[in-house]
């Protein structure tokens, strides 16, 4: 942790109390922007209590003692309306622009040349994962077609293709804060890129009916290696010998 | 509006007044009386709160210890789970916040406080809650038929909601949303009177600055709902189609669009918060002035800033899309109007907190319940904004920091403000007086569990877990041990707070039966409710002393007067400031 800077570590709060972990490249941007709202909304959020509450005992009724009568035009007391509810707005210019930030990585600007592209597809009520196989390449022969089980390699840059066959579906990797929804009759594109290798979980985050408590998925994050040899593993056999041509008119 | 309203009512006494109305049980069922009407609605959406509260009940013990045999109900199966949190939210949203804070205190409020002997249109109003009873018999009957009841959640998307196939709740849907359509015609007609009523039925003298807080804000929440319910209405009406006659409006297979739903859903969802925030608020700006005898901070601000939240809750409704599908770019504009309505909202709670400056303030129950309010819509507010910023809502959105985020919301408007408007009124509904040392129990066994339930589930939302996922044991980073304790920290909370509940029940049955007897004007107030008999009478003042307006509705503590209130039909006859 200490070759990062301030607001890096500011970025893995969450990872290093042991809440969430940061699984992708961008999760640690999300979550430097969470942060910055929980500090400007926090220092807001306490001092209005504060003044609140501080109100509420100092003016409780006192025999003898008449409540002012104040209409809210005295120029004196309306500023202590005013200036605070013009800083609200610079607050909130200033999240605009950071959010703008987080949001252009994640869903705006597409990686270019990705390493790979996956398709994912949501049906009541299990993920099914379309991996290149040893081709590289998607919509071959030698795809590896899988059921709740998503193997990627660490560290490198995946587009997927988002799909649904029945209703709407989420596909949300809290680890990578990565979350889209699905939807029957489009295919949506998206990226991400792991940092840490491991199992994690998937959860169907839009209700798709009867089975959608269920509808659990593992990601299997893997080095280079392992990954290289669960690909050779699971290319399909009859596949195997086309591997490296791809299938024209597919692309 | 500026000018004195034109008195359509006064003068010559209503024909319905002459003979009193129909009596005994027909009073109730075709009573055109807007007090009565407003007690219908009430006990109607007290009852279903009850229900809602149970189905909380239900999935709470659950999710705490899943596969439990859960007491009064049983095992609770996947789709059950789902049907009794889609039903929970829905009866919640429609059945109790929209009844109990619009229609009832929107029914009692408005004629008594403008100073009219009813509602512009009391027969209108008659139909509105027969429509509403009839919705609550379609709601009530969806859950028990064939199949069990809806389990698409409360924004009932589609396809889901579409195709029997995929919900298997064929009647439930169908059912749900013709419930929920008759619910909507209801509030509609509702709309008409408590707006024109406010436009034509003010006293003598009157102006539109004269007129409380809260009926501004139930007119203008009034307003609100019913610009946003017509695409919803024309939407459920299609969703209705597509389920019975095959039509594929929201059927990407036949060229229809999921998508649309979700607009013409959340372009009425996102102002419907505010149609049940705002008389809400109304509410407790009415307390707030009450017992800290003070005038309202600002009484212009305050009414444009409500017309200002007003239009913007028309442009934040995408909000509740940003990872829906839409386009990316749309986002931008929704991060941006969403935060924007910060400002308004941050600025009605600095007026509020600034109305309690040199006050002199009694914390007596209905108080209590007031600056509550303010203290926990606060954080419902402030979590907002992790919400409205595109870039965080990727990873918030569904999980359970958006459900404890609303519930900060929802709680405070439906059910605090609710007790705060009960428990402030209830003397001049009830003509007793309330016990007070079994108000204030009630209080803080509400407000400290209520904190206790929804605290640990930011922290699971922040956590990674999502909504409406019946058991979390199948999820190996969300079956840790103290996400475990959370959740049932969570539960406990609840149940207390559910068991704090029948000490309201019987305090309002002993207060009912045995309390002190209320005098007119108990709080020394100084809207025109308070100057006629508690409770007021058919036609509310005698048709001979209808009352006439002088000032504004909040002349507490006005230097140089002995007394420190000042009502709105007082003559001012000793030169006193003001006139």
């Amino acid at each position: 942790m200490n070759d990062m800077s301030f607001l890096e570590r500011v970025g893995h709060y969450f990872d290093e109390i042991g809440l969430i972990r940061i699984g992708s490249t961008y999760a640690a941007d999300i979550d430097f922007l969470i942060i910055l709202v929980l500090v400007v909304v926090g220092v807001w959020f306490l001092l209005a209590e504060y003044i609140f509450i501080h109100f509420i005992l100092k003016y409780r009724a006192k025999p003898g003692r008449k409540a002012d009568y104040i209409t809210g035009k005295e120029k004196h007391l309306k500023r202590w309306i005013t200036i605070p509810h013009l800083m609200v707005l610079a607050f909130d210019v200033l999240i605009v622009v950071v959010s703008f930030q987080v949001w252009h990585k994640i869903k705006m600007d597409l990686p270019e040349n990705p390493d790979a592209v996956l398709r994912i597809t949501g049906q009541q009520w299990a993920w099914t994962f379309q991996h290149p196989g040893v081709d590289g390449e998607l919509d071959t022969a030698d795809d590896i077609f899988t059921v709740d089980e998503l193997h990627v390699e660490n560290e490198k840059t995946y587009h997927f293709k988002l799909e649904a066959t029945d209703v709407l579906h989420s596909f949300s990797v809290p680890v990578w804060r990565l979350k889209q929804d699905a939807i029957p009759g489009r295919s949506i594109t998206g990226w991400f890129q792991p940092t840490i290798t491991g199992e994690f979980d998937v959860q169907c985050a839009e209700i798709c009916g009867f089975g959608h408590g269920v509808m659990a998925a593992r990601v299997m994050v893997e080095d280079a290696e392992t990954h290289a040899s669960w690909v050779a593993a699971n290319t399909p056999v009859a596949a195997a010998p086309a591997a490296g041509q791809a299938t024209p008119g597919t692309q | 509006m500026v000018e004195p309203a034109v008195d359509l009512t006064h003068g010559h006494p209503h024909e319905d007044h002459a003979h009193h109305g129909p009596q005994g049980i027909m009073k109730y069922l075709w009573s055109t009386d807007h007090k009565v009407i407003a007690m219908q609605y009430m006990f109607t959406g007290m009852f279903m709160a009850l229900i809602g509260g149970f189905m909380a009940y239900v999935f709470r013990m659950q999710l705490a210890f899943p596969g439990m045999n859960v007491p009064g109900f049983g095992m609770v199966s996947p789709g059950e789970y789902n049907a009794l949190v889609t039903n929970h939210g829905t009866i919640m949203i429609f059945w109790v916040a929209m009844p109990v804070l619009l229609a009832a205190f929107g029914n009692y409020l408005i004629p008594l406080m403008v100073g009219a002997d009813d509602m512009v249109f009391p027969k209108v109003n008659r139909l509105s809650y027969q429509i509403f009873f009839l919705s609550t018999v379609v709601i009530l009957a969806s859950l028990v038929v064939e199949g069990g009841g809806f389990a698409g959640a409360w924004t009932a998307y589609p396809p889901l909601s579409a195709d029997e196939t995929y919900n298997l709740t064929p009647l439930g849907s169908t059912l749900w949303l013709v419930g929920v359509g008759l619910e909507f015609v209801a509030f509609l007609l509702g709309g008409i009177n408590f707006i024109t009523t406010l436009m034509n039925s003010r006293a003598p003298g009157m102006r539109a600055f004269d007129v409380p807080i809260v009926v501004w804000m139930i007119v203008v929440a009034s307003i609100l709902f019913m610009l946003s319910v017509g695409p919803l209405l024309a939407g459920a009406i299609m969703l209705l189609f597509d389920q019975t006659i095959g039509t594929g409006f929201f059927n990407p297979a036949t060229g229809g669009d999921p998508i649309l739903w979700q607009h013409l859903f959340w372009f009425f969802g996102h102002p419907e918060v505010y149609v049940v925030l705002l008389p809400a608020m109304g509410v407790v700006i009415e307390i707030i002035t009450t017992f800290a005898r003070k005038k309202v901070f600002a009484y212009r601000t305050v009414i444009f800033t409500v017309v200002a939240i007003g239009v913007l809750s028309f442009f934040v409704w995408a909000h509740h899309q940003f990872i829906a599908g839409i386009d990316p770019r749309m986002a931008n504009i929704f991060t941006i109007t969403t935060l924007l309505i910060s400002v308004p909202m941050a600025e009605l709670c600095f007026v509020y907190i600034a109305t309690l400056y040199r006050g002199s303030i009694t914390l007596s129950t209905p108080m209590l319940w007031a600056l509550a309010f303010v203290a926990e819509f606060l954080i419902g507010g402030v979590t907002g904004i992790f919400l409205g910023a595109a870039g965080a809502d990727v990873y918030f959105h569904d999980t359970y920091f958006v459900l404890a985020h609303f519930h900060y919301t929802f709680f405070p408007i439906a059910i605090i403000g609710t007790f705060a408007a009960f428990t402030y009124w209830f003397p001049k509904m009830f003509g007793k007086m309330m016990d007070e040392r079994l108000g204030k129990w009630h209080f803080w066994l509400t407000i400290i569990p209520f904190n206790m339930i929804f605290i640990p589930l930011f922290v699971l939302g922040m956590g990674g877990q999502h909504r409406r996922i019946y058991n979390y044991e199948h999820f190996p980073e969300l079956a840790i041990p103290w996400f475990q304790d959370m959740r049932q920290l969570a539960t406990y909370s609840l149940l207390i707070m559910l068991g704090a509940q029948f000490i309201f029940f019987y305090n309002c049955f002993k207060s009912w039966r045995s309390g002190a007897r209320a005098s007119r004007n108990p709080w020394k107030a100084n809207s025109l409710e308070w100057t006629t008999e508690s409770p007021p009478p058919h036609g509310n003042w005698h048709p001979d002393d209808m009352p006439v307006v002088y000032r504004g509705p909040y002349e507490y503590s006005v230097p140089d007067r002995e007394d420190d209130y000042w009502p709105q039909n007082e003559p001012a006859l000793k030169g006193g400031p003001g006139e």
